[in-house]
């Protein structure tokens, strides 16, 4: 396990606030990468071939991803309208998965509401691999007093009850599929900045990196030509895991009415709707597609990141 | 004496084995499936190592002298590793053993020394710990019976207020100190045999010394038999009785050590011993290495292995492999159609090649064994081994 | 040792100072106050005006911050607008659910994880590796809000096993508490099962093919020995920390399923607080959260130099 000193490395101790913290340490070292050596842990830590599994899962998530971009043009009813006429229909060749208790069609909603899941999860994700990822990235490489204060900064936010953030903040702002992007998104800032950080300052001490800078290579050029190529993987499984992780609590946020408003379908309100109102037992459609296709897709996408992990040789990091 | 645990108890009689040593390895081979293939790492090694004596097994990286060293103990990955051949030691069987049975063995009568000891010990667990683990297994001591054996053999390697520092954890230890510790771990229990692995690569050169001397001395008091694995045929020159050396998983010459540097008959051999620098050395003497790289031990190339890289190589040493024999000397084995002799290869049309005696090695022999004379003829002695045969 | 503990309390203190100074300017700069929500939208401003200067809300936001905290340290949170609940009632009643909450899951969670990883890290990839990690991969599929519907719908309403709602304090009926708590419960602690399963399997993994473990086995010490003495150890470090981080994120996060199985816990008061924009008890319940975030994070790392001998001595 790389030393506790490599993480906090050469900086000058700075501030109460981001002295050596063993705990926070070691969780940044969960993403840090490690060399396997031998060729035994090749064979055991099971470089294997992408199994069937994990093409399975790509599929799906593909399928998921081309449904939602194609929805408008798909032959799909519209996800609001309400066909009074078809109340909790059972799937049939006019509603290929039936209709929820006020007439509208479950498929078309599933696929407008897995717009909601995706653009939250992946654009929340981006958002916060841009600044927290960059963040992270010259924080790691540079040290000093910038990195720690945006250490003190990000131990703060995680700390801070995020729900109470976020209510707040949706309450303040109004509810709308971007907003609620961009308040997910900055949550996801003080992690994404950690793991990448965490992972810049394993290589910042590096020879390779040391011999870049005897060459006489600028700051910019060393943290963008040397350490990000090296970074990248970790990033991008990380924030495959953490696209999976917002997914789950844009749902939660839906299923509370706090997400993107009724009568547009999200997962998680369609959910929501399912559980209430009794319609488990009139109509157990409404929730099973949604939770299926929820289920589905997150396992797809942790399995995805978990292959990339394994691919890249990175130490089991936080789901 | 009885051991603890496994369905059977081992005996381990002060007789020695059959054949009359304590250490027999017959045809040894192991092999590893990897993704790429089969990489058989040992192909084929055979030697004897009697009580109170030290073999050195000396090759360059890849060799498979440690894979060597690991597959005599039995010590190998679980999966995936072919291991044909015989192991005796003490009158026992190893290959055949069960894992129980070979638990008895392992730190009891036969043990390692490995080579990295800040990896080697467990960074969390008291050094003290680390050793008596294996006086309460094999010898079944109590805890201060343990303790206080534990603070003794820390004093017989050397480590300055035992009592103090057997609370001590590995990182709180210079790495000479560390190996002392490893030393003292492997001894414990007094085991008949020790391998040690490359035990003092990365150390101080002054330190090895001191490890090494330490060694030596232990082993004198113990009467036990060392197996030095290591790159550096320096460690071994004033250390061993006897010298295997290893290339690409196979003995290519065995010798005691005198007779090795007097009398080396391999051209790798002499190729190792031309490229340890030597002090006396003028400054801007180019270092002698070995041209080329080992090779690949899955598809191993069909006559000699070391052919490609042998400056005396012919025909027939691309086309046939030579076997390992003695000529002469019965202690003396080899693995060359075209041996050196007296320093000069036996091979024909040698002319263009640098042939003559390197003066490293007459001056290293007289470096290690004293008073020996340091002639070495140029071109006397005809060939009694080697040339063509049908 | 003392005195590293003792500055890693006073910087967390100055983190939950913070934190409570950032709750107090978010809750107070929302749009709304507590003046609307009791007396309605639709009553005379003048009304407003006059329950607003009664309730001290036209003071500048600095005094009312500092009359709070001086309050705070003589033990008065105060009471909510609405019901004039004392607050201290509020997370009295509020803070044991949520404590049971958490040491029933992660003890669940912990039970299950630890010796299944321990079990599948000495024979990776074989069958039972594969379907422990399947499982494990299905638990962090089914979030809180998806498994809570589903298990009231068989257990609770099917099956009668369990009750969908009600609670009586572990003090007054420990049987019953238990028994009640069981399903929220198991809800929040698939995930947690999830992440420390794999954590721990994936640390044991490496860690068995470090070169103590080969040493420690040329020993000739038994595979258990190696395992619970040699390979568990310096596994866990990884799997403490993520305890800390995940215990963390659920002190507030109980709250979805406070709110499911009709919990009065911190969680769910302190969401009705925003939404009422009762101030008082928001700022209370959030330095409550706040101060056990800041606690259980000195506790992790109180417990990382017991287990780390490297941490304080380096």
């Amino acid at each position: 396990m790389p030393d506790d000193r490599e993480l906090t490395g050469t900086h000058a101790s700075g501030p109460l606030l981001t002295d050596q913290v063993p705990g926070l340490a070691a969780v940044d070292e969960l993403v840090v990468s490690r060399q396997s050596e031998t060729l035994d842990s090749d064979d055991i830590l099971a470089k294997k071939p992408l199994g069937l599994l994990f093409w399975f899962a790509l599929g799906w998530v593909s399928l998921v991803v081309i449904l939602a971009i194609l929805a408008n043009v798909l032959p799909l009813p519209n996800p609001n309208f309400q066909n009074y006429t078809a109340l909790n229909a059972a799937p049939s060749i006019h509603h290929l998965l039936g209709t929820d208790d006020l007439g509208r069609d479950l498929l078309s909603r599933l696929i407008y509401g897995a717009r909601v899941s995706l653009i939250v999860g992946f654009g929340s994700v981006a958002m916060g691999m841009l600044i927290g990822g960059t963040l992270g990235l010259v924080s790691g490489y540079k040290g000093g007093r910038l990195d720690v204060s945006l250490n003190a900064g990000a131990f703060v936010l995680l700390a801070f009850p995020a729900i109470v953030a976020v209510i707040a903040i949706v309450a303040f702002w109004g509810q709308s599929l971007l907003k609620i992007t961009i308040i997910i998104g900055v949550a996801t800032i003080p992690i994404l900045y950690r793991v990448v950080r965490a992972s810049s300052l394993s290589f910042a001490n590096r020879d390779f990196v040391v011999a870049a800078r005897t060459l006489g290579a600028t700051s910019s050029r060393i943290v963008f030509r040397e350490i990000l190529p090296n970074v990248v993987p970790v990033a991008v499984t990380f924030g495959l895991i953490t696209v999976a992780g917002v997914i789950v609590i844009e749902g939660s946020l839906a299923f509370l009415g706090l997400s993107v408003p009724l009568p547009t379908a999200s997962w998680g309100n369609m959910i929501s709707e399912g559980a209430s109102n009794g319609n488990l037992q009139t109509n157990p459609y409404i929730m099973i597609w949604p939770v299926v296709a929820m289920f589905l897709l997150l396992l797809s996408i942790n399995l995805i990141g978990d292959r990339l992990r394994q691919r890249f040789d990175i130490r089991e990091g936080l789901l | 004496m009885l051991r603890r645990g496994g369905a059977q108890t081992l005996e381990f009689p002060d007789v020695a084995a059959p054949g009359g040593h304590l250490l027999e390895v017959e045809d040894l081979h192991t092999a590893f499936r990897t993704g790429r293939g089969t990489v058989r790492a040992v192909d084929g090694v055979s030697f004897t190592v009697d009580r109170g004596k030290t073999l050195g097994i000396v090759g360059e990286s890849g060799s498979g002298k440690t894979v060597l060293a690991r597959s005599i103990m039995g010590l190998l990955p679980l999966h995936d590793v072919i291991r044909s051949g015989t192991v005796h030691f003490a009158g026992h069987d190893l290959t055949a053993m069960e894992p129980a049975q070979l638990r008895q063995v392992w730190g009891a009568e036969l043990s390692m020394i490995f080579q990295d000891p800040m990896t080697a010990l467990n960074p969390v667990k008291r050094i003290g710990r680390q050793i008596t683990e294996s006086l309460r297994l094999h010898l079944r001591m109590d805890r201060s019976e343990a303790n206080a054996t534990a603070i003794e053999l820390l004093r017989q390697v050397g480590i300055p207020s035992p009592e103090e520092r057997i609370r001590w954890y590995p990182f709180q230890l210079s790495g000479g100190m560390r190996q002392r510790v490893m030393i003292a771990i492997a001894l414990a229990c007094a085991p008949r045999l020790v391998m040690a692995d490359e035990p003092t690569t990365g150390l101080d050169v002054t330190v090895q010394a001191q490890i090494l001397d330490l060694l030596a001395e232990l082993q004198r008091e113990r009467h036990m038999a060392v197996i030095l694995v290591t790159h550096d045929l320096g460690v071994v020159a004033g250390r061993a009785d006897e010298i295997l050396v290893m290339y690409a998983g196979r003995i290519v010459e065995r010798a005691p050590t005198h007779t090795l540097f007097h009398d080396t008959h391999m051209p790798y051999t002499q190729a190792l011993m031309d490229s340890i620098p030597r002090l006396a050395d003028p400054s801007g003497t180019r270092l002698h290495a070995i041209a080329g790289r080992p090779p690949d031990l899955i598809h191993p190339p069909k006559g000699c292995r070391f052919a490609p890289r042998c400056p005396y190589v012919q025909d027939r040493c691309r086309e046939s492999d030579p076997p390992l024999r003695t000529a002469g000397s019965p202690d003396h084995l080899f693995a060359c159609w075209f041996p050196l002799v007296n320093g000069v290869s036996t091979a024909p049309s040698n002319g263009a090649l640098p042939s003559a005696p390197p003066a490293a090695v007459a001056a290293a022999a007289e470096d290690v064994t004293n008073g020996s004379d340091a002639s070495v003829g140029t071109d006397t002695a005809a060939p009694d081994t080697g040339g063509p045969t049908p | 040792m003392v005195k590293y503990l003792l500055r890693r309390l006073l910087q967390l203190a100055v983190v939950a100072f913070i934190i409570s100074v950032l709750v107090f300017l978010l809750v107070h700069l929302l749009p709304g106050d507590p003046a609307t929500i009791i007396l309605g939208p639709n009553d005379s401003p003048h009304n407003r005006a006059v329950l607003f200067k009664q309730l001290g809300l036209n003071k500048p936001l600095i005094q009312q911050y500092t009359t709070w905290l001086t309050s705070v340290f003589h033990g008065n949170l105060g009471e909510s607008y609405l019901d004039h609940e004392s607050v201290t009632h509020i997370i009295s009643t509020g803070w044991p659910i949520d404590l049971e909450l958490i040491i029933i899951s992660q003890v669940i969670a912990f039970a299950v994880a630890i010796p299944l990883a321990l079990v599948t890290s000495r024979r990776p990839n074989r069958p039972v590796d594969n379907v422990s990690t399947t499982g494990t991969f299905g638990m962090l599929a089914l979030p809180p809000f998806v498994i809570a519907p589903i298990m009231v719908a068989i257990f609770a309403v099917g099956l009668h096993w369990f009750p969908a709602t009600g609670y009586v304090p572990f003090t007054q009926d420990p049987a019953t508490n238990l028994h009640d708590m069981i399903l929220p419960s198991l809800a929040i602690t698939a995930g947690s099962i999830a992440v420390y399963y794999r954590l721990f399997r994936s640390d044991l993994i490496s860690t068995l093919q470090e070169d103590f473990i080969t040493m420690a086995r040329s020993k000739g010490l038994s595979s258990r020995w190696i395992m619970w003495r040699h390979a568990f150890r310096p596994s866990s470090f990884s799997l403490l920390a993520a305890a800390g981080v995940n215990i963390g994120a659920l002190i507030a996060g109980t709250f979805i399923v406070e709110y499911l199985f009709a919990l009065d816990g911190l969680g769910f008061s302190l969401v009705a607080a925003v939404n009422q924009r009762d101030y008082l008890v928001v700022q209370g319940i959030t330095l409550v959260i706040a101060i056990a975030y800041v606690v259980l994070q000195f506790i992790i790392d109180f417990v990382f130099t017991v287990v780390d001998p490297r941490v304080t001595r380096e």
